[in-house]
This record gives C-alpha cells, sequence and structure tokens, in this order.
C-alpha cells in the first residue's frame, strides 16, 4: 500500500517564479488496483506520478510504501527501491535510441546483473505477452509507435516490480492500441500488480478494468471515491 | 565479488553498445588521441632506448681518457707523458690515440678519421687500406674493395682501399667513421711523430677507476682526465636534452588534445542528456552511470592508448623513427643508420599512460558527475 500524506512539491522554490505543482495531497493507493490521475495539463499529474515513484522528492510531507517512510531516504536506496518496486511507461516511451528492442527490455536489470540467462528467457516472455516477439531484434527507432509502447511496457516489467506508473500511456495512440493497451493493464491486474496511470482520455477513465479515478485541479486533489 | 563482476559486465556490454551507436565522433577523438599517444611514444621509447644503445656503445670504450690542455683547449697528447702515465700502478693498456675531424666538402659531412687501437689486432690497417662506417659508405656509394678518396684542409690527397664495412648495429657510434693506418693519420694530417690526439687507458679494478685518475691528474698537471662514467653521463644529458626539448614542443599538443577531450565530454548531447534521465528513471544509480561512462572513457583512452603505443614500438624499433630521427638521433648531415634494441622502459610507460589517459578520464568525469547527478524526473517532463 502506498501512502501520501500532506505532500507537496515546489519548483524554483525561494524564487518569485516559484511554482507549486503539488499542494497537500492525502491519498491512499490500495494494492492489486488500477487508480487513474486524471485533470487537465498543469494540474499536478505527472509531478505526484513522479513523487510516488521515487523519482522526485516532496518539498514537505509524506510518502510511505507499506508503512515505511520513502521521503527521507537517500538517493542510492530510492533507486533500488524504483528498481524493485515500480516500473515506469513514460509518455514518450522513453526508450534509448540506436539500441534494440531486446536490449531496451534489459536494461532496468543491468544493475541487478542476474544471469545472462535468465534475463533473456525474461525478456522473450514478457515480449511473448505483448506480441513483440518478431521485432526484438530491430532497434526502437524503426518500431510503430503502438510496438514501442509495448516494448516500453514489457521494459517497465522486467524486474517484476509490485507497482507499474504510465504516464499518459495512450496519448500518442489511436483507438484500436488505446483498446490494446487496457487489455495489457488487465493483464497485468490480472498478475496481481498495482497499477497508476495519468490520462487526459476518457477512453481510459471509464475503462472497466479501472478501480478508482482520482481528479486533480491546481494541484490539489478534488475528486476521490 | 561475482555479483559485481557480473554487475561490471553489464555496464562493459552498454558502454560497448554506446560506443558503437556514436562510433564516428568517438572515432574522431580516438584517432586524434593514438596520434597523440604514438608522438610522445615514439619520443619517449626512442629516448630510453638510445640512452641504453650510448651505454652500450660506451661499454667498449676506454675506462679512462687523459686530454692535454693549453689554454683552456685541447692540445695534443706527447709520447713523453704517455711514458709518465705507464708509471701508474693498477692502469695498463695505456695508448696514445690518433683520431680527429674531417669536413668533407663534397659531400657536406662530418668524417672521424681515427686509428685503431693496437690492442684490436682484427682492425690492424696497412699503409692505403681503410675500414669504414655504414654512413660513410652509404654517402659515398662505397662497397669492400672500392677505393675511398680523401682530401685534406691542407689539399693532401689520401686514396685508401675500402678493406671492410662496419655492421649497421654499432652505427650509432661509427656511422661516421674511417679507420686508416697510423702511417697515412700522420702523413694525411701532418702529425709528429711524437703527437696523439689523447691517451686512453684501462684500469683492471673498475673501483679504482677514479682513484687512478686522481693520480694520472697529478702526475701529469696540464692534462684532464676524463672517466667513462663521465663520458656516460654527457650522452645520457644530451640524449635526455633532445628528448627534453621535443617533450617540451609536444605540450601544446597535449594541452590541445586535453581541450579536445573536455569539449567533447562536457558537450554531452542532448541524447546522451535524455539517455541518462531514462536510466535513473528505470533504476540505474548515479554510481552505476558514473561506472558505465567510466568504462567508455576507459574503453577509448585504453585502445587508443594499446595502439598508440604499439604504433610508436614499430616506428621506433622496426622502422628507426623515421618521423623523429632529425631531431633525437645525429649531428650532421650523415644520420647513423641503425635499429635499436627494442626496450620498454615500464616506468617510462607508466609515465605515459598518467600523462594521457588519467587527464583524459578526469576530463570526461566532472560532466558526466554533474549529469548523473540530474534529478530523474526530468525525463518525466
Amino acid at each position: 500500500m502506498i501512502e501520501l500524506q500532506a505532500v507537496s512539491k515546489l519548483y524554483r522554490q525561494g524564487h518569485v517564479n516559484e511554482i507549486a505543482a503539488v499542494r497537500e495531497v492525502d491519498l491512499t493507493l490500495a494494492d492489486n488496483a488500477v487508480t487513474v490521475l486524471k485533470g487537465p495539463s498543469g494540474s499536478g499529474k505527472t509531478t505526484l506520478l513522479t513523487i510516488i515513484g521515487c523519482l522526485a522528492r516532496p518539498t514537505s510531507g509524506r510518502v510511505r510504501l507499506d508503512g515505511e517512510s520513502l521521503s527521507g531516504l537517500p538517493e542510492k536506496f530510492l533507486a533500488g527501491i524504483r528498481r524493485k518496486t515500480f516500473g515506469f511507461a513514460f509518455q514518450r516511451f522513453n526508450l534509448v535510441s540506436g539500441l534494440t528492442a531486446f536490449e531496451n527490455i534489459m536494461l532496468p536489470a543491468y544493475p541487478l546483473a542476474p544471469r545472462f540467462s535468465d534475463l533473456r528467457a525474461r525478456v522473450h516472455e514478457l515480449a511473448g505477452l505483448f506480441g513483440v516477439s518478431h521485432r526484438l531484434d530491430l532497434r526502437v527507432d524503426d518500431l510503430s509507435g503502438g510496438e514501442m509502447q509495448r516494448v516500453a511496457v514489457a521494459r517497465a516489467l522486467i524486474n517484476d516490480p509490485r507497482v507499474i506508473i504510465a504516464d499518459e500511456p495512450t496519448a500518442n495512440l489511436d483507438s484500436e492500441r488505446a483498446a490494446q493497451f487496457l487489455d495489457i493493464v488487465a493483464t497485468l491486474k490480472a498478475r496481481g500488480k498495482t497499477v497508476l496511470m495519468t490520462s487526459h482520455d476518457p477512453r481510459i477513465w471509464n475503462a472497466a478494468v479501472v478501480d478508482r479515478v482520482v481528479e486533480m485541479a491546481d494541484g490539489r486533489i478534488v475528486g476521490a471515491p | 565479488m561475482n555479483a559485481w563482476l557480473a554487475r561490471q559486465r553489464y555496464l562493459v556490454d552498454y558502454a560497448a553498445a554506446s560506443l558503437w551507436r556514436r562510433r564516428a565522433k568517438n572515432a574522431g577523438l580516438w584517432l586524434i588521441y593514438v596520434g597523440l599517444i604514438f608522438i610522445l611514444g615514439s619520443v619517449i621509447l626512442f629516448g630510453s632506448a638510445i640512452r641504453r644503445e650510448a651505454g652500450w656503445t660506451l661499454e667498449g670504450s676506454p675506462d679512462v681518457v687523459a686530454q692535454a690542455m693549453r689554454m683552456g683547449r685541447h692540445d695534443f697528447a706527447r709520447e713523453s707523458d704517455i711514458a709518465k702515465l705507464k708509471s701508474l700502478r693498477g692502469a695498463d693498456r695505456i695508448e696514445g690515440r690518433l683520431w680527429g675531424y674531417l669536413f668533407d666538402t663534397a659531400t657536406a659531412a662530418n668524417y672521424t678519421l681515427q686509428v685503431p687501437s693496437a690492442f684490436a689486432p682484427d682492425y690492424a690497417l696497412a699503409r692505403g687500406e681503410a675500414i669504414i662506417g655504414e654512413g660513410v659508405a652509404r654517402l659515398r656509394k662505397l662497397s669492400e674493395g672500392r677505393h675511398l678518396f680523401l682530401v685534406s684542409p691542407a689539399s693532401k690527397f689520401l686514396k685508401l682501399r675500402i678493406r671492410k664495412i662496419l655492421p649497421t648495429s654499432s652505427a650509432l657510434a661509427s656511422s661516421d667513421l674511417v679507420l686508416v693506418s697510423q702511417e697515412d693519420f700522420r702523413a694525411f694530417f701532418e702529425l709528429a711523430p711524437d703527437q696523439f690526439t689523447d691517451i686512453a687507458m684501462r684500469v683492471r679494478n673498475p673501483g679504482e677507476v677514479n682513484t687512478i685518475a686522481g693520480k694520472g691528474a697529478l702526475a701529469l698537471a696540464h692534462y684532464r682526465f676524463i672517466t667513462r662514467a663521465s663520458m656516460q653521463r654527457t650522452y645520457e644529458a644530451l640524449f635526455s636534452w633532445r628528448e627534453g626539448l621535443l617533450l617540451a614542443l609536444l605540450v601544446g599538443a597535449m594541452l590541445a588534445f586535453a581541450i579536445l577531450a573536455f569539449d567533447k565530454a562536457s558537450g554531452l548531447s542532448a541524447q546522451e542528456r535524455r539517455e541518462i534521465g531514462i536510466l535513473k528513471a528505470i533504476g540505474w544509480e548515479t554510481s552505476d552511470i558514473i561506472r558505465m561512462k567510466l568504462w567508455e572513457a576507459s574503453l577509448i583512452s585504453l585502445t587508443a592508448f594499446l595502439a598508440g603505443v604499439a604504433l610508436a614500438h614499430a616506428h621506433v624499433f622496426l622502422m628507426s623513427a623515421p618521423l623523429i630521427e632529425a631531431v633525437l638521433k645525429g649531428w650532421s648531415t650523415l644520420y647513423p643508420r641503425f635499429t635499436l634494441a627494442p626496450y620498454v622502459d615500464a616506468l617510462q610507460i607508466a609515465t605515459l599512460a598518467f600523462l594521457t589517459v588519467v587527464p583524459y578520464i578526469a576530463a570526461v568525469l566532472a560532466p558526466i558527475w554533474r549529469a548523473a547527478s540530474a534529478d530523474p524526473d526530468s525525463v518525466m517532463r
């Protein structure tokens, strides 16, 4: 379980152009559920996602994972938590250009240094799950948008994390690809994963697989069932 | 330990792939790097090998040489003085030597004319015979059995039949040498029978060389006594001075390279910064990224170092250093032509590595550390 307690995030703190991206947010995310953060641009969704995913630290407030506070941990430990607990699928996929799909999927596992044969088997398993087995040897620059996204999701799962974080996952996808993505989410949920997404997209909010929609505006939560 | 090694293998794998992806940029830097190490390595390898060569050459030279002095200038030694030195206990093979220089206007080269030692019967020459160095043979296009013609400053003419050409292995000392008989030498330079260029002595106990030289100085106050050790120091000083001069000139090239390396590394492309952000976001630690980039820098610098040193080795020991010999090797138009014995001084190679590899890695480290320390959330924005 992930708990946020009075979490705020200020950018350019102390300067005249200080921005409060997130203000006093209290939120609890249950395990094995699909949660969507919705809201207009600038409402603080992505910033909240980065704080939950240990990519950024809150300016104030606490983030707890299974009761353990993450807010004061040094960067080295946060990197370890990012690696083992969270898998990230970014809006622009953020695959490493010039590497093959196979190499990109393996990347989060490098610091854990598993046996290469085990890692290769895991890559093939995930590629099979998301229908990109036949594209593994291609450079990611040569993949279609949908294939890139599936490679990005496979990469997010390579270390078998508990929580999948996806930022605007359907922003660049047509209806068919968006539906495929929701199928992937359903698969992840069926495998016991917790999924947290941000989205502008009504196709996401209204999807049957989504358990909870949290609405944000001006850095605050304005609607959370 | 195994986990650490496995992690390094993954990081090396990524670093190698990363270098390959930016191969055009890296190849340019690598080639400049190899060129710098090649030229610095050539100077250092050549310098140490030639000093060693000079040491070997001097091993066959007399323990002490006595030169007569008059008004601070080198004067002829006299037969009567040789007799005085023969009374010194501990010294033997005392003989007057005859040698001098001849500027050959036809080839614009200086030759060293010398009478072989009486203690070297293999080189004993009859009138009209000569043994010459390989440089003289090359310059005058001579071979054994043919004739060498020399004209003295007093326009005296000397015709010599070439009995032998000295091997190139001894060319550092003998390239410009012309060995002639004592009769020919005296006649050619119009030297009186009791005059010699200097006096050579051998000392039976190597520990007594300085003592004998001191006793000789007491017996012949107007003579200067030069030991082999001091000749060795002079040679070393000469080659070290030349090497130092060339290295000083190359400091500019090293600085230019350091600036280039720093510029390349600090000018991380937007793509590289984004890549670092992605790696951090997916769970790489700052230290993983720095290690990976260090592997990248190490792969570049170590392969460039090995290639540069290997090329320098081939340049100096297989090709006789054609690019730097003009500065380091000779002192006239008659450059000795010889192949140096391969010799690698580990300390000097370590110095070369310290001067080239360490600054490069240091130059790339600071900007990488800055980029790797950035917040990983940048990729989300």
